[in-house]
């Protein structure tokens, strides 16, 4: 099929979907704004000109409603408003909001239409308007896909200048003066005379007059906070001990919970409790959905009751052993099991007769996500309503969880987010609300923090996919001829969903992902993806598809490079038909001095991949030591179109690098017996400090789209290592994690 | 049982076997002081006994009674730093900070015996110690950094 042919039936199939529910919904829902959920908090002498801002006569308090998971969220979005509000950092308080339609995400429908990022035509944009519609009526609240920054980025500027001009006009009403004169700074509108008025003292005016609109943002020019070194506003709490994580949450007369839920995702056949029941401690054990929950009087005493408890747990539905994950997976390539063919460019058929064909195999593992922070909720219920504190990235589905559960409506179920430890899309999922709704509900007016231990965290989680690819390449006059890709894993996407409920039309664009859009002119390039099922149901974990079809495609990418004979960097650069991507390549090609001579036991790799809009390129240095290889420096550059705090991109590009070595290297999930076999940070351990290298990162600002950086940094770490282990070594690892195959210092 | 936390003494009514870290966590309120694996594997639980950096999480309560424990609550506070949290203050090296306290009480110890570290020392002292989102880079230069305020001081 031509690539014309192929992405007018992909437009078909999810333009058609979409459009239908616009039809459905019709114009007037789509253009009406939700409710402001502030209008009932505020009080009489209070303000609120919008969902992001609310002012009482005591405080400003921003709210900062995209779950901060640790990647900054809540300082990125108090930031956007306070540049506009004319705020000082720290004179203002920063909540998460309630659940609310209020805070649609903007920016993920754009992820969510399978258009490559730089394809910015009349039908590319048409979808992704009608993607970002449809989550507007759904009033889709969602922290993840890293769309926080390009969802805030406008919004909460606008937010802001809407609430500095109507605290202006409240003053200029109260005192009598034309507004034109007024001035405002350090929170507060300034009179002609010189008199500063705080905003808190103008909140019961500015609540008597509509919000000004049609405010015009500043200037980039004029900023003082956007790009600018500032500190992030829990950085001192976060160095003190002082932050309250939601495993930190107190309430008078709580009680402490555990949980076993069926590590094969099954039935519980039957249990026996009666050391349990009598050990120190325990007030009860109770079955629930899936499982059996402790309640004690200490999370040690509820954890060591658990451990005294014998299951007898249904089989998995998918395969008990891993060889049957991997079996399954490679009967998979076959037509029936097609999910899309994504790209077709050329004559990949004729292209492959041409002969010396590079045919390789690539193979990414089930992952864990484990962020520091263990799973647990705080929960109570009364006949009134169900209260619960968590960290989650989808509010208000926590809502419609709790109140399926406890039989409230959905407005009676006050969920209070809480700072994260930690998610990497391990907190998109509900087992640990639905538990602590659950036992909170067999005991009414009992406060219950719900504790997963670390062991149960990873019996329960929802894993990265698992996936293979095959290639098959063609090389000739020392340039890439032929690219032909297919890749075969579940969809995280039909997985994820379905536990919400939702069923997806169309196919999954997160199989392919950073593989069919890769950037590059490659004459004859096809991509094919096959969704695989009955495999263990899986979950977004940080970067998602790309995390494993970017290790693919620039792993192939670079053999038949080398069988090109060609420069890994020049034949990219050479391949290159976005010029945002080719200034990341070039930019990291400069920052290592690429090319320059090294000594014989050292390799350096290159990768390139685009995932959520931002295209990153990644140098690996490495050396082969006596006692394995040591990584000795990566050199970083991305695109994310605006630099809005410097020094967090770079912790979160610098962590996002650690998280894509450290699990290429040394992790995998597998099963056995329908269980998970690691079980803690002994048989899982990501990187430690002392396997971590130099990463120098640079950030550029080309794009012209605001994009958000906690993911794109991680799906090119894997391919540029194996690629500088190829450099350095002369063996290629397509396997990860690569200490399978290969010995790390 | 009598425990002596941050200089105020505490009476616990528990289990010999119960780790200090749960005592502190669910039985006196401190929770600087974090849960990450209950294995000793990843550091979070680290609190300073008699001024060495141990896991809360594998010490039972009663070896620790008698002795003079402090969490990261008594290292310093917002308007008192320790050195260690003003350097990881200005390398802003949390994320979501949660394995931190135990980063800031492992490098205030090993500071203590290491005064002058290099990298290699850093690596090894600080190992045990996981941080999930990857802030090792500005780990390493806070501690460099504290060693200089401390030597300084």
């Amino acid at each position: 099929m031509s690539r014309a042919g192929t992405i007018t039936r992909r437009t078909l199939l999810v333009g058609s979907a979409v459009i239908a529910g616009g039809v459905a919904f019709g114009v007037y829902a789509v253009s009406t704004p939700h409710a402001n959920p502030l209008e009932s908090e505020v009080g009489p002498d209070g303000a609120t000109f919008n969902p992001w801002v609310k002012i009482t006569p005591e405080k400003i308090v921003l709210i900062a409603p995209h779950a901060d998971l640790g990647q900054g969220a809540a300082g990125m979005q108090s930031l956007l408003i306070a540049e506009e509000m004319d705020l000082e950092p720290g004179g203002y308080e920063i909540e998460f909001g309630p659940p609310s339609a209020a805070y649609w995400n903007r920016a993920q429908g754009n992820e969510a239409a399978p258009f490559m990022s730089q394809d910015d035509s009349i039908v590319a944009e048409g979808v992704r308007g009608a993607m970002t519609s449809l989550f507007k009526l759904l009033g889709m609240q969602i922290t993840g896909g890293s769309s926080s920054t390009p969802d805030s980025f406008d919004k909460l500027r606008e937010a802001g200048a809407i609430a500095r001009e109507t605290l202006k006009a409240a003053a200029a009403k109260k005192h009598d003066v034309d507004v034109a004169g007024l001035k405002t700074g350090k929170g507060a509108v300034i009179l002609p005379d010189g008199t500063a008025i705080p905003y808190t003292d103008l909140a019961a005016d500015a609540a008597k007059i509509a919000p000004v609109t049609g405010v015009a943002l500043r200037d980039p020019s004029k900023w003082r906070l956007i790009g600018k070194d500032v500190r992030r506003p829990d950085i001192v709490a976060k160095s003190t001990g002082a932050l309250h994580y939601g495993i930190d949450m107190k309430l008078d007369g709580m009680v402490h919970a555990t949980v076993r839920l069926s590590p094969r995702r099954g039935a519980l056949n039957g249990f026996d409790a009666a050391k349990a029941e009598t050990m120190r401690g325990v007030a009860r054990v109770m079955e629930i959905t899936g499982g059996v929950a402790v309640i004690a009087d200490n999370t040690w005493r509820a954890f060591k009751a658990a451990e005294a408890i014998s299951f007898d747990w249904a089989p998995s539905d998918y395969p008990a052993e891993q060889d049957g994950h991997w079996d399954r997976i490679a009967a998979s390539f076959t037509s029936g099991s097609l999910d899309a063919e994504w790209r077709n460019d050329g004559e990949v058929d004729t292209g492959l007769a041409e002969g010396g064909v590079t045919q390789v195999e690539y193979r990414a593992p089930y992952l864990a996500h484990q962020p520091l922070e263990p799973l647990n909720a705080v929960a109570l219920v009364t006949d009134e309503k169900a209260e619960i504190w968590a960290g989650h990235q989808i509010p208000r589905y926590v809502q419609e969880k709790v109140a399926a559960i406890t039989g409230h409506e959905k407005d009676q179920v006050i969920f209070h987010n809480q700072y994260a430890g930690g998610s990497f899309g391990h907190r998109l999922e509900f087992h640990n609300i639905t538990a602590a709704a659950e036992i909170a509900n067999a005991m009414r007016g009992t406060p219950v923090k719900l504790t997963l231990s670390r062991e149960e965290d990873f019996a329960t989680d929802y894993p990265r996919q698992i996936a293979v690819a095959r290639g098959q390449g063609v090389a000739r006059d020392g340039q890439v001829r032929t690219l032909a890709l297919d890749i075969a894993s579940p969809s995280v996407v039909r997985s994820q969903m379905g536990r919400l409920g939702v069923s997806v039309p169309g196919s999954d664009s997160q199989l392919p992902a950073g593989a069919w859009n890769a950037p590059y002119a490659v004459p004859n390039f096809r991509v094919r993806a096959y969704a695989v099922e009955g495999l263990a149901p899986t979950s977004s974990w940080r970067s998602v598809g790309a995390s494993t079809a970017g290790f693919f495609i620039e792993s192939f990418v670079d053999e038949v490079i080398a069988a090109a004979g060609a420069d890994p960097l020049e034949e990219r650069l050479r391949l290159c038909n976005w010029d945002v991507a080719r200034g990341v390549l070039e930019a990291v090609g400069e920052m290592s001095n690429w090319g320059e001579e090294l000594p014989v036991n050292k390799g350096r790799g290159i990768a390139m991949v685009e995932s959520f809009g931002v295209p990153t390129a990644e140098v690996v240095e490495v050396t082969n030591t006596d006692q394995g290889i040591r990584i000795d420096k990566v050199w970083v550059a991305a695109d994310v179109g605006r630099v809005i705090d410097p020094v967090n991109i770079e912790n979160q590009v610098q962590g996002a690098v650690v998280w894509g070595l450290g699990h290429a290297m040394n992790c995998e999930l597998t099963y056995s017996d329908g269980m998970a076999q690691q079980s803690n940070f002994h048989d899982f351990e990501g990187m430690r400090l002392y396997q971590c290298p130099e990463i120098e990162v640079r950030m550029l600002e080309n794009s012209g789209r605001v994009k958000g950086v906690g993911e794109p940094p991680v799906p090119p770490a894997a391919p540029a290592l194996a690629n500088a282990i190829f450099a350095a070594t002369g063996q290629r690892i397509r396997e990860m994690p690569f200490n399978k195959h290969i010995d790390f210092v | 049982m009598e425990l002596r936390v941050n200089d105020t003494i505490h009476q616990v009514d528990v289990e010999p076997d119960m780790p200090l870290l749960w005592v502190l966590r669910d039985e006196l309120g401190i929770t600087g002081p974090k849960y990450g694996c209950g294995i000793a594997q990843c550091g979070a639980c680290t609190v300073h006994v008699d001024g060495m950096a141990v896991r809360a999480c594998q010490m039972p309560v009663s070896e620790a009674a008698g002795s003079d424990i402090v969490t990261i609550e008594g290292l310093g506070t917002p308007d008192s730093l320790h050195a260690v949290q003003e350097a990881w203050i200005e390398h802003q090296v949390a994320q979501c900070g949660y394995c931190q306290s135990g980063q800031i009480m492992q490098a205030a110890s090993f500071l203590d015996l290491h005064p002058e570290p290099t990298d290699e020392d850093i690596d090894r002292a600080m190992s045990a110690n996981l941080c999930r989102c990857g802030t090792y880079p500005r780990i390493r230069a806070a501690i460099h950094a504290a060693a200089g305020k401390l030597r300084s001081a």
